[in-house]
């Protein structure tokens, strides 16, 4: 396939080095070079895309990242991107891209009966339609969510990798344009650490496709020098392919810089992209301006570009987009793409709306001989899926019926002036302000660190651009008492400029809405229409207008159309531009893929995993494994062919018969000392820990301020000035931070200090009747009688020579010792335990078997039993709280609300079938259900099925539970049904506690 | 993402740090002599202005101090950072 519309020469492109694409399913070719957007018009393909809402035929229309229509998928399979912009995409050999919102392909596209419909579908068709009948929602919803949006979701996983780094620097410069460049070789100069980001492959800017020249260079020349000398710095670091997407707070960039996008898939190596996140001294923001089209009817015609796109297609790219050209323009600046045009063959007419223009390049048009019309507008243009034509008539503001001509034309290049790029400035925290001389938002008073500059500043010429760009870089890296340096001057001819008349909108009155569709925002079909009709229905501020009509929305977010958008608003209502004000900049400037968010945090790399030394013995004895918090902890241990059930009864029965082993390790432990731990450890827990003796453990609970139980745990006094305390497994961090800030912010006095030991010991619970037994076996030098040893005590000895501390605790009502033992010795240690168990059927147990353990004793776990809003009354533990000393949340606790009725509290649920076992955080009501709203009661907290008992039991928060015992509560099940349960102690099995005390 | 100085470690990241709320709400010496709203105003009333805030913060990924910090909550600028000590006096 021939490159119909390649110029002979011009341009960066290479041809030499020709490429080979895929668009919608047919073979095209294109140099390097090229984007696949400037290819696909050398060969002479505008239609590319149809329209969001209506599926009109739409071509691509600029050349950067504020492109609307030409959105594709691109490539299959894994690597396919959905919804980037043509513009953007820098062609590679073997690329493959297709339309999107087209089926079976935009020639076909079944919606496009859709754009006949256009005028029954308004602005708030959709909000005002699909409301009834309600219970038609589902199948409206179904519908419209398979007509709406753009690109396919991709269903394969991403094979790529993502990387993300930090860097910091003194100035950072966005975009290498004139003005940044300047900037950036300024600020280099100083010595100082300068990033420069660009999103193009190669810096330059607008100076891509400009005529002027530098310092006696041209463009490229002066751009080869620049990038030359910033490359010698060395420690200026120059990004390029690098999209600066958000302005964070204290002048934090956030950069996407795409690593491999430009090669073909398979000479792709490393990571596709890098996420900077740059903390940067001075930003300098040279951001440049987007052109903005103008609204006519029918301006959506493929075919009709951006003035300045046609420019960078024909002098970056080398590509004619049409033959017979017109230009409609209310400014000077388009005049250069006409003669851009007049010199590579293209017949080229000129609609201004002006009167007169003195400008330099008027007068140059006027010399070549091209046709201008003045003070003439384009009403509407002509064509199907290619413009053919335009409709003229006199820019004449008294009659709206003024006489039309109509010219025919393969191209309409249009130019309603520019918008300075303002997001990175807006998102930085600043307020654009409108200047009524530019006709454009300008950047305002600098709000973080932050310089904008060139065009981006409204800067639109050259000269000044340059001039600007050096006094930034000279000034973000001035020190006081520094000297003024000489700055380079950069010497370009200036140009007279004539004067910009704004023109939004060529139809005056009902034209308005009527006639065709004269659209602001491409992306999301919004037109004219819709935002007067969003006026007449009462939407005046422009955030409701923009949420009504969806202007702004979508990949481009009103990067095009916005300011045209509010510039319509305003003059809808009556009012300045000024008045009405924009909608708020947010980042993400340009989209930004999901890969180089996440980065490398994927998968296992998600989050920390934090294993107990026991962990490979788990693993070889074929654990299910559960996470608590990070921790990976050993659930149970099914033998071959075993379920769930199956294996925590056979646990939970050998634990009850024999002896079980648990792996405790992940248990929270923190080093308490000083001479005053024990009056610290007083002011935190509720319980008093001055007399506790060394030698002894006691359980303790902690509140917070508000009386609400936080934590709690078996605590050890080792030494009278000496604790070790244990937490719960996920309140670890959160307890040592906690005991940490009382003894900084309130407790300064107090002479204590803490360390985490979670890490340094395993722990192992020997639980069970033969529980003694075993340990008799290895441990030799401690006593382990009942009297000698007695129950919430410890003693420190040695199993196979190492030293270990036992404590004589149980979370399982059974004879059970906890095993602490350096973390480094712990398997051997563990070992030894299963060995020494073999004669009696020591079974390994895990925390599925622990918790129906302890919930038949009705022993709470911190997190599961309690939720925040639990006193230690409610759970029945008042014994708990000392009397005689304060502690934190002891004053809430006498609180109306604390201390009043109809407070929940902990009881036991029994199912009345005996069979059922009730969910898990299921709602309590009354008995009976009734029909409608019932009240809540409570919730059910843990339930399990006990083997020991042969029945389900349950631990649940009830409204006055405690003085409701034996009623029968009604628990909602999550199918619907309802189940019945009597209320009951918690305890179930060994009331009287014989069974932890058996010799 | 805020750059805060950490009066013992110097500029960190803001990820380094957790918030600890307003500065400068000591706990009450006797609790049980205050009235459920007195005690009500130490647990939840808390001045949220628009402006200067004196706030404390943890260094909880560094040297896990606690220090006081004073914020523009307008723009998120810091104006200073002390160590509590510092700060205690201050206000005494």
């Amino acid at each position: 396939m021939s490159q119909t519309h390649r110029l002979p020469q011009g341009g960066q492109i290479d041809r030499s080095a020709p490429l080979h694409f895929e668009f919608n399913g047919r073979q095209y070719q294109g140099y390097a070079g090229d984007t696949l957007a400037s290819a696909l018009i050398a060969n002479g393909i505008h239609f590319v895309a149809r329209s969001f809402k209506y599926h009109r035929p739409r071509g691509i229309m600029t050349a950067g990242v504020e492109e609307p229509n030409a959105i594709v998928q691109l490539e299959t399979g894994g690597y396919t991107v959905p919804n980037v912009r043509a513009t953007e995409i820098e062609l590679y050999d073997g690329l493959c891209a297709s339309s999107v919102n087209a089926k079976p392909d935009i020639e076909h596209d079944r919606l496009a009966f859709m754009q006949r419909l256009a005028r029954f579908i308004p602005a708030g068709f959709y909000y005002k339609t699909f409301m009834w009948p309600r219970r038609w929602w589902g199948k409206y919803e179904e519908y419209i969510r398979d007509t709406a949006g753009l690109g396919t979701v991709p269903e394969q996983p991403d094979p790529d990798r993502y990387e993300k780094t930090y860097a910091h620097c003194d100035v950072l410069v966005i975009g290498a344009g004139p003005a940044g460049l300047a900037a950036a070789h300024r600020a280099g100069q100083s010595g100082v650490r300068v990033i420069l980001v660009d999103d193009q492959p190669t810096p330059g800017g607008s100076l891509h496709h400009c005529t002027a020249t530098i310092n006696g260079m041209n463009g490229a020349q002066w751009v080869a020098q620049m990038t030359q000398q910033l490359n010698a710095m060395p420690q200026v670091r120059v990004l390029l392919r690098t999209s600066a997407f958000g302005y964070q707070d204290h002048n934090l960039v956030t950069a996407c810089q795409r690593l491999t996008d430009h090669l073909p898939l398979a000479q792709r190596r490393g990571p596709r992209e890098r996420l900077w996140k740059i903390r940067a001294g001075h930003v300098i923001l040279a951001t440049g301006a987007h052109e903005r089209p103008i609204a006519f009817g029918n301006n959506d015609l493929p075919g009709i570009l951006l003035a300045s796109a046609v420019s960078t297609y024909i002098c970056r790219f080398g590509a004619l987009p049409g033959r017979r050209a017109v230009v409609f323009t209310n400014n000077d600046s388009a005049y250069q793409t006409a003669l851009d045009l007049h010199q590579h063959g293209a017949h080229v007419t000129i609609i201004d709306s002006r009167a007169a223009s003195d400008g330099e390049l008027p007068k140059q048009a006027t010399d070549r001989g091209i046709s201008i019309r003045r003070q003439t507008l384009v009403s509407r243009a002509n064509g199907k899926r290619h413009i053919t034509g335009v409709i003229l008539r006199k820019n004449d503001s008294d009659t709206a019926q003024a006489a039309e001509t109509e010219l025919d034309c393969d191209l309409l290049a249009v130019s309603g002036g520019w918008n300075p790029v303002v997001h990175l400035y807006a998102q930085s925290g600043g307020k654009p302000r409108w200047c009524e001389i530019r006709a454009c938002f300008v950047p305002g008073d600098a709000v973080q660190p932050q310089t904008s500059i060139g065009a981006a500043n409204g800067a639109f010429d050259l000269r000044s651009a340059l001039c600007e760009g050096t006094h930034a870089g000279q000034n973000a890296t001035r020190r006081s008492g520094d000297e003024q340096a000489s700055l380079p001057a950069w010497d370009t001819p200036t140009a007279c400029t004539g004067r910009l008349e704004p023109l939004w909108l060529t139809a005056k009155g009902t034209d308005i809405t009527r006639g065709p569709k004269q659209f602001i925002d491409f992306q999301n079909d919004v037109s004219a229409a819709d935002i007067h009709l969003a006026v007449r229905e009462g939407y005046h501020s422009v955030e409701h207008v923009k949420r009504y009509t969806a202007m702004g929305f979508g990949t481009d977010q009103g990067k095009l159309g916005n300011i045209n958008g509010m510039a319509v608003l305003a003059q809808a209502l009556h009012q300045t531009i000024a008045e009405t004000g924009t909608t708020t900049f947010r980042p993400n400037y340009t989209p930004v893929t999901f890969g180089a968010i996440a980065g490398r945090e994927l998968g296992d790399y998600f989050d920390p995993i934090r294993k107990t030394c026991l962990h490979e013995w788990h693993v070889a004895h074929e654990a299910v494994f559960e996470d608590v918090g990070n921790w990976k902890r050993a659930r149970y241990y099914p033998l071959r062919g075993e379920q769930m059930d199956a294996a925590v009864a056979r646990e939970c029965l050998a634990v009850r018969q024999r002896v079980g082993l648990l792996d405790y390790s992940t248990l929270g432990k923190i080093d308490v000392r000083g001479p005053d731990a024990a009056t610290f450890l007083n002011r935190i827990y509720t319980n008093a820990w001055t007399r506790l003796e060394p030698g002894r453990c006691r359980y303790g609970l902690m509140l917070d301020e508000n009386g609400m139980i936080l934590d709690d745990g078996v605590n050890l006094r080792l030494a009278e000035q000496h604790f070790l305390v244990s937490t719960t497994t996920s309140g670890a961090a959160k307890v040592l931070s906690w005991m940490e800030r009382w003894l900084q912010t309130e407790w300064p006095d107090l002479k204590v200090y803490l360390t985490s030991l979670t890490d340094q010991y395993a722990t192992a619970t020997i639980a069970g009747p033969c529980a003694r037994k075993v340990l008799q076996k290895v441990c030799h030098d401690i006593d382990l009688a009942n009297d000698a040893f007695p129950f919430m005590s410890f003693r420190e000895g040695s199993i196979d020579g190492v030293k270990v501390r036992i404590l004589r605790v149980s979370f399982s009502g059974e004879l059970s010792y906890e095993v602490y033992m350096p973390a480094n010795y712990g398997r051997h240690i563990w070992e030894t335990l299963m060995e020494a168990g073999k004669e009696y059927g020591i079974t390994p147990y895990g925390t599925e078997a622990m918790h129906v353990l302890r919930a038949i004793k009705g022993f709470i776990i911190v997190g599961q039993d309690t939720d925040g809003s639990v006193t230690p009354m409610d759970l029945g533990m008042g014994g708990m709280l000392a009397k005689s000393k304060d502690f934190l949340g002891k004053r809430s606790l006498s609180r109306s609300d604390t201390a009043g009725p109809n407070r929940k509290q902990f009881v036991g649920l029994i199912s009345l079938d005996n069979t059922t076992v009730l969910p898990e955080g299921a709602a309590i009501l009354n008995e009976p259900a009734k029909p409608g709203i019932a009240p809540l009661q409570g919730n059910v907290t843990s339930s399990y099925f006990s083997p020991a008992l042969q029945q389900p039991i349950a631990l649940a928060m009830i409204r006055n539970g405690l003085s409701r015992m034996d009623q029968t509560m009604t628990i909602a099940l999550p199918d619907g049904g309802f189940a019945q349960a009597r209320i009951c102690s918690p305890v179930f099995y060994d009331v009287q506690g014989a069974r932890q005390h058996v010799e | 993402m805020l750059v805060i100085r950490c009066p013992w470690c110097g500029e960190r990241a803001e990820s380094e740090f957790n918030y600890g709320g307003e500065a400068g709400i000591a706990r009450p010496a006797h609790p049980e002599q205050l009235s459920d709203e007195q005690w009500g105003d130490y647990l939840f009333m808390r001045k949220n202005p628009l402006g200067l805030h004196r706030e404390q913060w943890v260094h909880t990924h560094g040297c896990r101090r606690w220090f006081v910090a004073q914020r523009d909550t307008r723009n998120y600028t810091f104006t200073s950072t002390e160590p509590l000590a510092a700060a205690n006096k201050e206000q005494a």
